[in-house]
């Protein structure tokens, strides 16, 4: 059958979560960006939420089965809020939702029940490298072995919390499949280098971080001795960044709705002029053919189906486009005012140009 | 539960309508689009047939939904089933599709406006052993989008208690079939009341054969040449009172009821404009990925933008517009199908509907160069096949109207 309906429990978490993002996440958001800082209390409130919680079975700690459904559904409200905010809670998802897909069973005793049963911490992974050229399935991080041992070299950036973080998944090509490999922080031949300053997302913090033959025991590749595929982590990172499009696409055409209503030009509400009502309109429908594209290649990945890495990646792309349209013609429709950092348009619209190379700094 | 699972009728539906696709509307696509105004009676006779014996094709019924053997209602999916259908042939040839036998938008009309008595005496005809047509008949040549505008006028002659209609209607879509070919009927908006606009606007039936009213002409089209686009001339055309759609207590009184119902009517018909803009698109796309194949070229899924090349970087915007666009569709039909009110949703699928599948054909003869502009393939036909789906049931411009009062909360007096 189909149905775009969700279940009681979804609405039920939606609702949760988007009464964060209304009371805690969008008032926070503003100083947030301009002080380039999250407060503590903020996101350790948003994993109170449990999202990441109720998407681990009980016996790693958690209360309940993954569903990207549900995360999509979840990350949509949440970056309607905030994008940074929503990222720094979804943070020690990065490092525990790859060893609940992928991990031996080792792996995931080891590690995901101290993350999902205690408070916030920052846990993340690294996959991004700083290169026009930045191809996921095609990294310069390179792994090689060495004995019991891997060695790891190469440069990645966009590591959310990567100073303070414990633990994290580096990704690395291994005779040139993408694999993850398990890597407590602090070891010899890691250098972190200084916060990076990026067009968006100011609030969260995010460094580079070099790998000069860093050294790996070979139990910490993830799955194992026999590594795993890389193909379904990839498809949650779309998933995540096409959820987070959504939301933040979603806030600034309300946004801009509330705005041209209520702006009054030769002697009507500009919404009432077609230039401006055209518009929105045709974000609307974006935003709605994207958010349907994106539920259906969640339901793809969540069944099994074979399409799902493609569709994720086409809902993915599709979302990255329609996020950077919907964002530009917000700040277009309070025209002079979308300019100015008083109203929050001008910095969806930066997150907005984010979404086509941020994926990686969440999963779903 | 949030879910894209295709229901069983629904799958075994289309791999027959698939067959029919392949065997009967591919291989004569080019010749009814070559020789206009011919009539694909190998096609209509064989879907009449078909569609009698399985009862597809026609609108959903406002009957209960269907009980399963523990008794628990079964969900309705006569729109999801119709769309699919659509979908299906018009990835055949959509100009072929136009003229599939059935009710067509008359029996929409019917549906969305009539009794149920009514609904018997109009639609029966369809399901009868010869094929019959239906078409609704709504512009005039000073009036398109703004249908209240119309001049076709009906005078109620109490005497003989019939209607009186005289005017001129344009571009009804299968009028000819439907008055000259089988025993059809064609449902002609007209005013009661030159003075009240909107209010005075009703649905009168009219049947094949009714004395005076003729077909005066068949366009010449750019697109869909095998379905005919007529002009009807309405002069002292006599139907009796109960051919007005609609209880008898509103449609002598003055309110927007009629123009309400074939609002009405478009909320229903809209999805499906965008489930046939759809099928074209993807007769496009599958071909123009075949053809790129064959010259080695394959489209690397997964990649960056920015490492994709150009034909790539196309092919994959064109497959998410299309992806994205039938799924609009879906929801729309099945927010329909489950008596979910639907306008915004209905509008949306007609917009993308229509957007795409333009941008997606225009593309594709663009991709294959000198090949692709040549009539040799049959990209250029869908090129100008399309482009109607962006003009027909409401223009994409209508229908994003629709779309911002909607998200807007704006009637039609706040925006214009």
């Amino acid at each position: 059958m189909y149905s775009f309906e969700p279940t009681e429990e979804q609405k039920m978490l939606i609702d949760t979560v988007a009464r964060y993002a209304h009371s805690n996440l969008r008032p926070a958001s503003h100083d947030a960006d301009e002080e380039g800082q999250l407060p503590i209390n903020l996101i350790k409130k948003g994993w109170e939420l449990g999202v990441l919680q109720a998407s681990t079975p009980e016996i790693y700690g958690g209360f309940g089965e993954h569903s990207s459904v549900t995360g999509v559904l979840a990350a949509e409200e949440m970056a309607w809020g905030d994008l940074a905010g929503s990222l720094a809670v979804m943070t020690p998802g990065l490092f525990a939702l790859p060893i609940l897909f992928a991990g031996s069973e080792d792996q995931k005793n080891e590690h995901l029940p101290p993350i999902v049963e205690g408070d916030w911490s920052p846990f993340t992974a690294a996959i991004i490298e700083p290169r026009y050229d930045y191809d996921p399935n095609e990294l310069k991080t390179i792994a090689t072995v060495d004995g019991d041992s891997f060695l790891l070299s190469g440069e990645k950036s966009y590591v959310p919390f990567a100073q303070e973080a414990k633990n994290l998944i580096v990704y690395a090509s291994l005779n040139g499949q993408t694999q993850g490999f398990i890597v407590q922080n602090g070891l010899a031949g890691i250098c972190i280098g200084e916060p990076q300053k990026l067009l968006g997302i100011h609030a969260l913090p995010v460094y580079s971080i070099k790998f000069d033959g860093v050294r790996i025991p070979s139990k910490n590749r993830l799955g194992g001795g026999n590594g795993h595929d890389f193909s379904p982590i990839l498809a949650a990172n779309w998933l995540a960044t096409s959820a987070l499009a959504l939301g933040v696409s979603k806030a600034a055409m309300e946004y801009a709705i509330d705005y041209a209503k209520d702006r009054d030009v030769f002697g009507v509400k500009v919404a009432q002029k077609q230039s401006i009502a055209f518009m929105l309109a045709e974000m609307a429908t974006e935003l709605e053919a994207i958010r349907v594209l994106t539920w259906e290649a969640a339901w793809m990945m969540d069944t099994g189906k074979v399409d799902g890495y493609k569709e994720a990646y086409l809902a993915y792309t599709g979302a990255a486009d329609m996020a950077m349209m919907v964002t530009d013609r917000a700040v277009q429709i309070l025209g002079g005012h979308g300019y100015i950092r008083e109203h929050p348009v001008e910095k969806w619209m930066r997150e907005g140009r984010g979404f086509a190379m941020l994926s990686g700094m969440a999963i779903i | 539960m949030i879910e894209f699972e295709a229901p069983k009728p629904i799958t075994q539906q289309s791999f027959v309508l698939k067959t029919v696709a392949e065997n009967m509307m591919r291989p004569v696509s080019r010749y009814f689009d070559e020789n206009e105004h011919q009539i694909p009676w190998d096609y209509i006779n064989f879907m009449h047939m078909a569609m009698k014996a399985t009862g597809a094709g026609s609108l959903a019924p406002k009957e209960a939904p269907k009980k399963d053997a523990e008794g628990k209602e079964r969900p309705r999916i006569g729109y999801q089933m119709l769309a699919f259908m659509l979908e299906m042939l018009s990835w055949g040839d959509v100009g072929i599709y136009l003229c599939t036998p059935g009710g067509g938008l008359g029996a929409a009309a019917v549906q969305a406006n009539g009794t149920p008595e009514q609904n018997v005496k109009f639609l029966t005809r369809f399901g009868e052993e010869k094929p019959a047509f239906g078409a609704m008949a709504m512009t005039e040549s000073q009036a398109g989008s703004d249908t209240s505008a119309i001049r076709t006028t009906a005078v109620l002659d109490q005497e003989k208690n019939q209607w009186i209609l005289n005017g001129e209607k344009i571009f009804v879509t299968g009028g000819q079939k439907s008055l000259e070919e089988g025993n059809g009927l064609v449902v002609v908006w007209a005013t009661i009341d030159l003075t009240a606009g909107r209010a005075g606007m009703r649905p009168f039936v009219i049947e094949a054969g009714t004395p005076g009213i003729q077909v005066t002409k068949l366009e010449h089209k750019m697109g869909i040449r095998a379905s005919d686009t007529a002009s009807l001339v309405l002069q002292d055309c006599r139907v009796p009172y109960e051919n007005i759609l609609g209880s008898p207590e509103v449609v002598q009184e003055k309110t927007t009821t009629g123009f309400k119902g074939a609002m009405a009517t478009f909320d229903a018909t809209r999805p499906l404009i965008g489930a046939t803009a759809v099928g074209v698109a993807r007769a496009t796309l599958e071909l123009l990925k075949e053809l790129l194949a064959q010259q080695g070229i394959t489209i690397r899924y997964g990649l960056p933008r920015q490492k994709l090349t150009s034909i790539e970087r196309d092919v994959i915007d064109m497959e998410v517009m299309l992806r994205s666009s039938w799924l609009l569709v879906i929801k729309a039909v099945w927010m329909a199908d489950n008596r979910k009110s639907n306008p915004k949703e209905a509008s949306m699928s007609k917009v993308r509907g229509g957007d795409i599948v333009t941008k997606i054909t225009q593309k594709a003869v663009e991709i294959m160069g000198p090949l692709g502009y040549s009539r040799d393939l049959l990209l250029e036909k869908w090129f100008r096949d399309a482009k109607i789906s962006d003009i027909y049931e409401g223009t994409g411009q209508i229908n994003r109207l629709i779309v911002a009062r909607n998200i807007l909360g704006y009637s039609g007096r706040d925006l214009r």
